[in-house]
């Protein structure tokens, strides 16, 4: 240190004595709210606040989905049944179907061979007399035919062996047939000799048709040899040609429906029969919360369906109000025994006791102490009460017990996808995720909830 | 001990009732009866079958003569299947269902135990992501997209050998118990897994870790007798509880894998609206399960030599 430091040189003044300041107890930060603290620590969660997203995006895709993609989800395109999604579309326009006799346009070649260009209204096939053939048998498969090995459907047999032709007209579609011609002996035997060939049948359908389905051309008036282009299904269409995506949004107006109204009726029943049982105390609570552990009691799953039937619900005539109820008269003990809990523990609490001697009125206290602090519990439990509620809806509907058709919902969506898994998992892929996503997005957001509500119940993670 | 057990035995019986009651009452309000079904049946007919069935008598009496059967373990006859009683049809199947059941559950604990110590030791790290993602997807996937997708994996595995390594559907040998099993516990065991996890991680900082640490204790014993037998006790508590869904879950297995179970009964008679079989299924479903949780709080007590049961 040295001498020339302005600070060291003192004066009379600094000896001074100092104002006494009126310091008062001050809080240095702003003061939070308990849901203000809780929305801070949600918002660090950033899983919750995805889910939260999530919850959110499905709430819009439920409510603003049907207004924006205004499709009937029962109405049936039955020209695309069972399509997955980004499917071909595009048809070619072609003259009514007029009988066949025999003659052929294309090049003559040798062996099984096309007469007309195969499309899905016929496919015209002439092919070389065998010798010693008193009949031809005519099989077509939808994958390739290996030596050995099935030839496919029969689809036909001729009379006689001079007739070398077959019109195939049977359930076309644009896909690749591989049809193999087999002649026959005079007792019916199969001949080695046999001719194959793979079509590949191109989409079409007449002016008129195509006029009655209201479908456009982009040049003018419907003409033959244009093309034009179905109806679009983003998502795809089910197995009776309904559209996926009006379906998924119908279908979780069902879900969702069910898994918030329901949830918030016995959560609700509950912290009323619970709240009652806490404050009266004494017999009633006894008699009121034995009451309670024998519903608990009961195999939940079994029980839904039984109530369902004793609503007058059979298998495929169910409705929503039912499960709703049967859901609300089996769910409620679990929040009635907690909020039970929580109302006798704050009850105790030496803050409520503070405001009681203060002078509190029980209305006071209920207001301002009971329930802001059995909120968080409450809100806990309706967040992981949704997807539990969501999994009944589906399992329900999955065994049949659920909505019944045409309404679509995501569990009944899924039991009809999963007849037709391997060839079309479309069906069942989308409803399926629907359900994980919303299950997960619910359980996420109720683990971020309950870290961010309940400092005791919290997680340690 | 005894007296504990005795209350609570009493108490399940009280609760057996309580099922077979309300099962009663449930099945009594149905709009309707068995005999108003797709043939028009004549008055007289109608009559001598309700007599057949002792359904003309009041409510009351019905009531007492159900729970006299109940009491002597009989649940009655089929409405849809001729002269075949439900007992029959529960000492059948329900041996199929039971063997599912157990196999679920050994393959849920074990594994619920392994993949929650392992995401407890390797906490925050590769192993405990990749498991706990699973244990996610475990949790929000429900369980008939299990079964369809363990059924999916069996026919592409079996076409990618070549020969049927083990069959898509059906029952009968142990190589038809694995996958159904297997996907019947793969819910409990994601929910268990947390479960492990969670206890462990909380009793990792406990006083009576560090002090078998500070004993000198090597790590390998304070892992196996100190943490995993500490943590398993919330586990062991849930057990009982989960094997009620486990019980719902095979409905929804054994359709799909085609297992004359129990469980496919029960959502036969439900879509059949075979009353009898499903009161009967109902209250025995409801008193096994009643009798699991008595069993496991009992086992409780053996596990944890805290837990007086007085």
């Amino acid at each position: 240190m040295t001498p020339s430091n302005p600070n060291l040189e003192t004066t009379i003044d600094d000896f001074a004595p100092l104002a006494a300041e009126q310091r008062r107890q001050q809080l240095s930060r702003p003061s939070l709210s308990y849901w203000q603290d809780a929305w801070i620590r949600l918002r660090a969660n950033r899983r919750a606040i995805l889910s939260l997203y999530i919850v959110i995006a499905l709430l819009l895709f439920t409510l603003l989905g049907p207004l924006l993609w205004r499709v009937d989800p029962s109405a049936q395109d039955l020209d695309q049944v069972s399509r997955p999604p980004g499917a071909e579309r595009m048809i070619t326009l072609a003259a009514p179907y007029r009988s066949w006799n025999g003659e052929a346009v294309l090049p003559t070649a040798t062996g099984l061979r096309l007469a007309y260009p195969a499309s899905t209204q016929s496919v015209r096939l002439i092919w070389d007399p065998a010798p010693g053939a008193a009949a031809y048998r005519v099989y077509r498969n939808i994958v390739p035919t290996l030596p050995g090995e099935s030839l496919g459907l029969p689809i036909a047999q001729t009379l006689t062996g001079t007739e070398t032709r077959y019109e195939d007209r049977l359930d076309l579609r644009a896909e690749t047939y591989f049809y193999t011609v087999v002649a026959l002996d005079e007792t019916g035997a199969e001949l080695t000799a046999r001719q194959a060939l793979s079509v590949d049948p191109v989409a079409v359908i007449t002016v008129a048709e195509a006029r009655s389905r209201g479908l456009q051309s982009a040049s003018g008036p419907l003409k033959i040899g244009d093309k034009v282009r179905f109806k679009l299904h983003p998502l795809g269409t089910d197995y009776l040609g309904r559209d996926m995506l009006a379906r998924l949004m119908h279908g979780a107006r069902v879900s969702l429906f069910i898994g918030i109204v329901a949830p918030l009726l016995f959560v609700g029943f509950g912290v009323a029969y619970g709240s009652m049982a806490g404050f009266l105390g004494g017999r009633v609570d006894q008699i009121m919360m034995r009451f309670a552990d024998f519903v608990i009691a009961l195999p939940f799953l079994l029980f839904m369906i039984l109530f369902k039937i004793a609503f007058g619900i059979g298998p495929g005539q169910s409705g929503i109000l039912p499960m709703i109820v049967a859901l609300v008269m089996l769910s409620w003990p679990g929040t009635a025994r907690l909020v039970r809990g929580q109302i006798l523990q704050v009850r105790e609490e030496g803050y409520v006791n503070a405001a009681r001697l203060l002078g509190a009125r029980t209305n006071y206290l209920v207001m301002r102490h009971m329930i802001p602090n059995t909120m968080g519990v409450i809100l806990v439990t309706l967040t992981f009460a949704v997807p539990s509620a969501i999994f009944t809806e589906a399992f329900l509907s999955f065994i049949g017990m659920g909505v019944a058709p045409p309404t679509p919902s995501w569990g009944g969506m899924s039991n009809e996808g999963i007849k037709s898994m391997l060839i079309h998992p479309h069906e069942l892929l989308f409803p399926a995720v629907l359900i994980s996503i919303t299950v997960l997005a619910f359980n996420l957001l109720g683990d971020g909830l309950r870290d961010a509500l309940d400092a005791k119940m919290r997680s340690r993670e | 001990m005894w007296r504990y057990t005795l209350k609570r035995l009493i108490q399940g019986i009280i609760t057996v009732w309580f099922i077979a009651t309300a099962t009663f009452l449930a099945m009594h309000a149905v709009p309707g009866d068995p005999m108003s079904g797709d043939r028009a049946v004549s008055a007289e007919i109608r009559k001598n079958l309700e007599a057949k069935y002792g359904l003309d008598k009041p409510l009351s009496q019905q009531y007492v003569i159900y729970l006299g059967n109940l009491a002597r373990g009989d649940f009655g006859i089929s409405f849809t299947q001729q002269n075949r009683e439900v007992n029959d049809i529960i000492r059948e199947h329900f041996p199929v269902s039971a063997t599912l059941g157990i196999l679920a559950i050994v393959f849920a604990s074990l594994g619920g135990i392994l993949w929650g110590a392992l995401t407890a030791l390797y906490r925050n790290k590769l192993p405990d992501i990749v498991i706990m993602f699973f244990v996610i997807l475990g949790i929000s996937v429900p369980s008939f997209v299990f079964a369809a997708v363990g059924q999916l994996a069996l026919v592409k595995l079996n076409d990618l050998l070549g020969f049927s390594l083990l069959p898509v559907a059906g029952w009968g040998t142990v190589s038809h118990m694995l996958v159904p099993s297997l996907v019947l516990g793969l819910g409990t065991m994601a929910y268990l897994t947390r479960l492990m996890r969670s206890s462990m991680l909380e009793i990792i900082n406990s006083d009576y870790l560090r002090t078998a640490r500070a004993k000198g204790l090597p790590a390998t014993r304070i892992f196996t007798r100190h943490q995993l037998r500490n943590a398993i006790l919330p586990v062991v508590t849930v057990l009982g509880p989960s094997i009620a869904g486990i019980t719902t879950g095979s409905f929804v297995v054994e359709s799909v894998f085609a297992i004359p179970g129990l469980g496919r009964y029960f959502v036969q008679a439900v879509q059949q609206l075979d009353y009898t079989v499903i009161m009967g299924t109902t209250v025995f479903f409801g008193s096994f399960l009643v009798l699991m949780v008595i069993i496991v709080d009992l086992l409780y007590g053996f596990i944890d030599p805290r837990v007086r049961l007085a």
